[in-house]
């Protein structure tokens, strides 16, 4: 029993862990399926998690939940606006995007709250249990008993592949991303379809974001996002660009975190500063081992 | 781009970097005026002001901006110097604490090496997965700046943490590590040394083959590599190592120079605005030193903006984020640096290099 | 309706399909199209005839929405049209196979056909629909293969299927028989005749005059941008259409009709290229591209390769030029080697690099304005003026950037970079691909002459006909292995051998 619980301790954290990333690595892979890559994501779930503090400490969760949809999609249309409709190099332009952001977003944060003094404390999600299907060993606690931003961030999925998939507008999108060149031919509009994927990842982003703030921290800080928006486009090169092997590499990745507890939960005596950076090697060896099979869309990057 | 114009365009970036920030700071309710006063006095408003905060700010800055210009110019994007930045002061602490015994040129050389060293293998594991498993290097070095991170709070609680346990940051290191000031300032000899590498990174880039193979790997890689007489993949990886052994250097002349010993945060995210200053100088060595100057000014100006005048330093970040985009506007849609190869799955393609 | 006159002056009782008229065109100084009227009339194959630079792509962009004309109309049946892009032209009944393939090549063909054709991407209705459209067409195609891994013949097939997925009763055709042998150009043109005796028109772009005669009803001949004959292919011979195409004055041969006849030089010389028992493997990675083969080219000699794109050429030739690594077997070469690579601005030059900086890409460390890893530019740029000089090129000068030079100019001075190494050996991958009669003619001369200075040349054209004026001898690469040609052999053998077939 003990054993179980542990496991299922494990699987919830993992999986809530799992679940900011999950919402920006499944809008990055909509943007990656149309040959942008935006590394301006970590800025924008900064920006994210900073307007779902604000917004709702305003008008309560949901508005911030809105407040950060928004302030991810204005963000990434400036990187659309700089790296697709002028054209300028895509990963610069997410770096510079990012640095902005982590400038903007601590300004703004101590401009709110002060420098020192009392910071934000927001009451966090509560948990939404399935009826029934939380009460079954390990899996339970570990999939249906979770904040609902979860939930949404699962739903997504099979929308996204629904939309890539079976879909006109994926298939020009897909189309896209493998050979623009080719898809202008056969009439697709490119700059738009890259410019509306780069949007909407970035809506999703600002909700990796607020989901940080809301359902797991309940505060904001500097530079919160530790990473998070450069794991999340490993884990859509994991993932093969595909919705349900994202899902799989986040949860991985959750996992990786999670471990962490797990062994404060085990008594072992390590820094914990290795457990840290457990989710980071782990990426680069996941990486090492995926890249020399997979195949990134054609023309992922070209400007 | 004729040079004129592109001095006109690094004008237009900083210009408008301050105006975004100026803008940005009247919108949230602070003062512009006096902030943006006391980033100028902080910068170059006096003797003291100039070189012992500007100059010394701008000395890692030159340092990993060079090495960025290095990187950038032969087509790789090395995103994380500031990783190997920390490597370096790792390195260099760990060294310099060792070398007590030693006289004083023989243990900063030392220093310095390791730092230079450390550098070079903190960028050795991006370079592997990428001529191995084509991993995009942009990924693999941002992700190790955060190992590299945690790796100094490790450091710093564990095997190189002051005598006393008590702070998180090492021991002094000893006055034999140093590096010399140079006339009564706090400027130390690192800056002749970014200086003297500036000028040797010039004449590399503009009189010899290799400088030339860089920039056509950089520009052209397919044709360089069908030409026969290069091997991109082999360019691209020397430019990397020697990318993170600048910005291990840099890590170890900080270390040496400045805080004379490893805390956490040591770094304000030099790495990152080595990237503008690299870009802002169009990859030039000689211009690199210059913005690298102007954006040491920034830096200090910001802890002075902080503390005068009550505006975040971390606001600075925005301006030269600004600067980088209207850098990167002035020579798009070209580039000029080929970020497109990215995960591009390597040809078994050998060929005979010179 | 009465009679109409259309634009080549004849009369008939219905409009014409589709008409260009007056059309003018400039790029920036030149004038791309000087007044030129089209007449297609339903039901014929219409051959648009003219040199690479006449005009022809133009022209038919123009009439498929992808450039907009200065001046003039368009009608289709009699009624004005405006057509401004290629979904416009695609509603109006106008589909375009294109001279290099544009589906995608990660998607699957029943993708790219949906793509094109704008259906809806349900994937067992789509595989049907694929199945049955290419069925009803005569041109079978496998909806669920990638197109990249198609076969050259079966792209061009889903090219057409593209095409007419559309519902396209007009078919503009660019070019389409260039890159394939014979046999298939054959399938392709009774193809494009099922489609017109079905009701369907089509424009065949061609700089082949056999094709015209044997394949097209009418023809339309431009030159310079202008149209020189408009009319029945009937009575007309290669020296009519010759002259229409390049002018009366000129004795220079248009297009490379002549079939080679001569016999090879007399041996008894050097050995320059030595191939035995070699094997290469592909360059993607997977599979043999060359099976052991054996080879010996000597000095003076041009031996060209008939090989259709994928069967192992280009790894020959680059295995001959150094780029690529043997797999197994003996391979000499005479050093120095000049390689002019096919795609001359992602391979052969560096476009934003300047004229000097691309002639010092090629001659490396073997230049002489290096020494021990210094590069002494002022000296450099001086040589590469005098080069600029000494092969007419049309150039600013050594600072000009090497974007800046046209196609010519630029297959021009990757040639004067490789010849003034006096190279032993010369590999030459479709050296005059995309140029004007001129700039073609001219590069041959200059192998000609480096060979009989001794070089011994190994180069491929997919244009048959190139190979066939040029060498001397003729060596045909199928499935990785290689043939020698005997020298009575017919184009048609050729052909045969270049797709598999025994000679």
């Amino acid at each position: 029993m003990e054993l179980l619980a542990l496991a299922g301790g494990f699987l919830a954290a993992a999986v809530r862990v799992a679940t900011p990333l999950l919402f920006a690595a499944t809008g990055e892979t909509l943007a990656e399926r149309s040959g942008v890559i935006n590394l301006g994501t970590e800025g924008i779930m900064l920006a994210g998690a900073l307007a779902a503090a604000l917004g709702a400490t305003a008008w309560g969760p949901w508005a911030g939940f809105g407040a950060a949809m928004l302030a991810g999609m204005c963000l990434a249309a400036v990187f659309a606006l700089i790296a697709i409709g002028a054209r300028a190099d895509q990963i610069i332009t997410g770096t510079a995007i990012t640095l902005a952001a982590v400038g903007l977003t601590g300004t703004i944060y101590r401009r709110a709250y002060g420098d020192a003094g009392v910071g934000l404390s927001l009451p966090t999600l509560p948990n939404v249990s399935v009826p029934g299907l939380a009460s079954i060993p390990v899996i339970g606690p570990g999939f249906f008993d979770q904040p609902a931003p979860t939930y949404l961030a699962v739903a997504a999925l099979p929308l996204v592949w629904w939309v890539l998939f079976r879909t006109r507008l994926g298939l020009q999108l897909r189309a896209t991303g493998e050979a623009a060149a080719m898809a202008r031919a056969a009439g697709v509009r490119t700059g738009l379809m890259r410019a509306g994927a780069t949007i909407v990842g970035g809506g999703f982003a600002g909700l990796g974001g607020a989901t940080l703030v809301l359902a797991q921290v309940g505060t904001f800080a500097e530079r919160m996002t530790a990473g998070r928006g450069y794991l999340a486009i490993a884990i859509v090169v994991l993932g093969r660009w595909h919705p349900a092997g994202v899902a799989a590499a986040a949860l991985l990745f959750g996992g990786a975190t999670a471990l962490q507890f797990l062994f404060q939960a085990l008594g072992t005596r390590a820094p914990y500063q290795l457990f840290l950076m457990l989710p980071y090697v782990l990426t680069l060896l996941a990486l090492a081992g995926a890249v020399g099979r997979v195949r990134a869309p054609g023309d992922l990057g070209r400007s | 781009m004729a040079r004129l114009s592109r001095l006109a365009w690094a004008v237009a970036a900083v210009v408008l970097g301050l105006g975004v920030l100026a803008g940005g700071l009247e919108a949230m309710g602070y003062d512009a005026a006096p902030a943006l006063g006391a980033l100028w006095s902080g910068a170059f408003g006096s003797w003291y002001a100039f070189t012992s905060t500007t100059l010394v700010r701008s000395v890692p800055l030159i340092l990993i901006g060079l090495g960025i210009a290095i990187a950038f110019r032969g087509g790789a994007l090395n995103i994380g110097a500031e990783g190997q930045f920390y490597a370096g002061a790792i390195a260099a602490t760990w060294v310099a604490l060792h070398v007590a015994e030693r006289p004083a040129p023989v243990a900063v050389i030392s220093v310095l090496l390791a730092a230079a060293l450390a550098g070079v293998l903190w960028v050795a594991l991006p370079v592997w997965l990428k001529l191995r498993f084509g991993v995009i290097e942009v990924i693999s070095t941002l992700l190790l700046v955060f190992v590299a991170e945690l790796l100094v709070s490790l450091m710093v609680l564990g095997p190189l943490q002051e005598r006393g346990h008590i702070y998180p940051q090492s021991d002094a290191i000893p006055d034999s590590a140093r590096l010399p000031l140079i006339g009564g300032t706090r400027l130390h000899a690192g800056f002749l040394l970014a200086l003297a590498l500036g000028a040797t990174l010039w004449f590399v880039f503009s009189r010899t083959w290799w400088g030339f193979k860089l920039r056509a790997v950089g520009l052209g890689p397919r044709a360089a590599e069908v030409s026969g007489r290069i091997d991109s993949q082999r360019v691209g990886a020397a430019a990397l190592f020697l990318s993170g052994a600048m910005a291990g250097l840099a890590g170890g002349v900080e270390v040496s120079g400045v805080s004379y010993a490893l805390y956490p945060n040591l770094s304000p995210g030099y790495g990152f605005t080595a990237i503008a200053v690299a870009l802002l100088a169009g990859l030039h060595p000689a211009g690199v030193v210059i913005t690298g100057i102007l954006f040491g000014a920034l830096e200090a100006g910001a802890g002075a903006m902080q503390r005068d005048a009550g505006v975040p330093a971390i606001a600075v970040y925005v301006v030269e984020a600004v600067i980088i985009i209207v850098a990167l506007l002035a020579t798009a849609p070209k580039g000029g640096w080929s970020g497109a190869r990215v995960m591009r799955r390597k040809r078994p393609v050998a060929s005979k290099a010179a | 309706m009465g009679l109409s006159r259309s634009s080549d002056g004849t009369l008939s009782r219905v409009p014409p399909v589709f008409e260009l008229i007056g059309i003018q065109k400039r790029f920036g100084s030149v004038q791309a199209l000087d007044g030129a009227d089209f007449t297609l009339r339903t039901g014929e194959i219409h051959a648009l005839l003219g040199e690479n630079g006449a005009g022809k792509s133009t022209l038919m962009h123009i009439a498929y929405g992808l450039v907009r004309s200065d001046t003039g109309d368009v009608r289709m049946n009699g009624v004005v049209r405006r057509i401004a892009s290629p979904r416009q032209a695609r509603e109006l009944g106008i589909g375009m196979v294109h001279q290099h393939f544009t589906s995608v090549p990660a998607l699957t063909v029943a993708e790219n056909i949906a793509l094109a054709a704008g259906w809806a991407v349900v994937p067992n209705q789509l595989r049907d629909r694929t199945r049955r459209l290419s069925e009803r067409l005569g041109l079978p195609l496998d909806p669920d293969q990638r197109a990249g891994r198609l076969s050259v013949a079966l792209k061009q097939r889903l090219e057409i299927v593209k095409a007419l997925a559309g519902d396209a009763r007009i078919l503009l055709l660019d070019e389409p028989t260039a890159v394939l042998a014979p046999a298939e150009a054959e399938e392709l043109l009774r193809v494009v005749r099922a489609f017109t005796e079905a009701g369907g028109s089509a424009v065949l772009i061609t700089h082949k005059l056999d094709e015209v005669l044997s394949a097209a009803d009418r023809v339309t001949v431009l030159r310079e941008g202008a149209v020189t004959y408009a009319g029945t292919v009937a009575g007309q011979t290669v020296e009519s259409l010759t002259a229409a195409m390049i002018g009366p004055e000129s004795n220079r041969s248009s297009s490379f009709t002549t079939v080679h006849a001569g016999a090879p030089r007399a041996t008894a010389k050097r050995e320059l290229i030595r191939l035995q028992a070699l094997e290469l493997s592909r360059e993607s990675g997977y599979g043999i591209a060359i099976r052991p083969a054996a080879l010996i080219v000597g000095s003076g000699e041009i031996v060209g390769i008939a090989a259709v794109e994928g069967n192992g050429q280009r790894e020959l030739l680059r295995a001959v030029a150094g780029r690529i690594v043997r797999l197994r077997g003996r391979l000499e070469v005479a050093q120095p080697v000049a390689f002019i690579p096919e795609d001359r601005t992602s391979e052969g030059l560096i476009p934003e690099l300047d004229l000097t900086e691309n002639v010092a890409l090629g001659l490396g460390l073997d230049a002489p304005w290096t020494r021990r890893g210094w590069i002494r530019w002022g000296e450099a740029r001086a040589r590469t003026a005098d080069l600029l000089q000494e092969f007419g090129i049309t150039a600013s000068g050594p600072r000009a950037r090497a974007a800046s030079l046209s196609g010519g100019n630029q297959q021009k001075l990757i040639v004067a970079r490789e010849l003034s190494r006096s190279p032993a050996v010369i590999v030459a991958e479709n050296p005059t691909r995309g140029l004007d009669v001129v700039a073609a003619s001219a590069i041959h001369a200059r192998l000609r002459s480096a060979a009989a200075a001794g070089a011994a040349v190994l180069f491929h054209s997919s244009d048959l006909d190139e190979v066939l004026a040029l060498a001397e001898r003729v060596i045909v690469v199928a499935r990785g292995v290689i043939s020698e040609v005997s020298p009575q052999a017919s184009r048609a053998t050729i052909g045969a051998m270049m797709l598999g077939g025994d000679g």
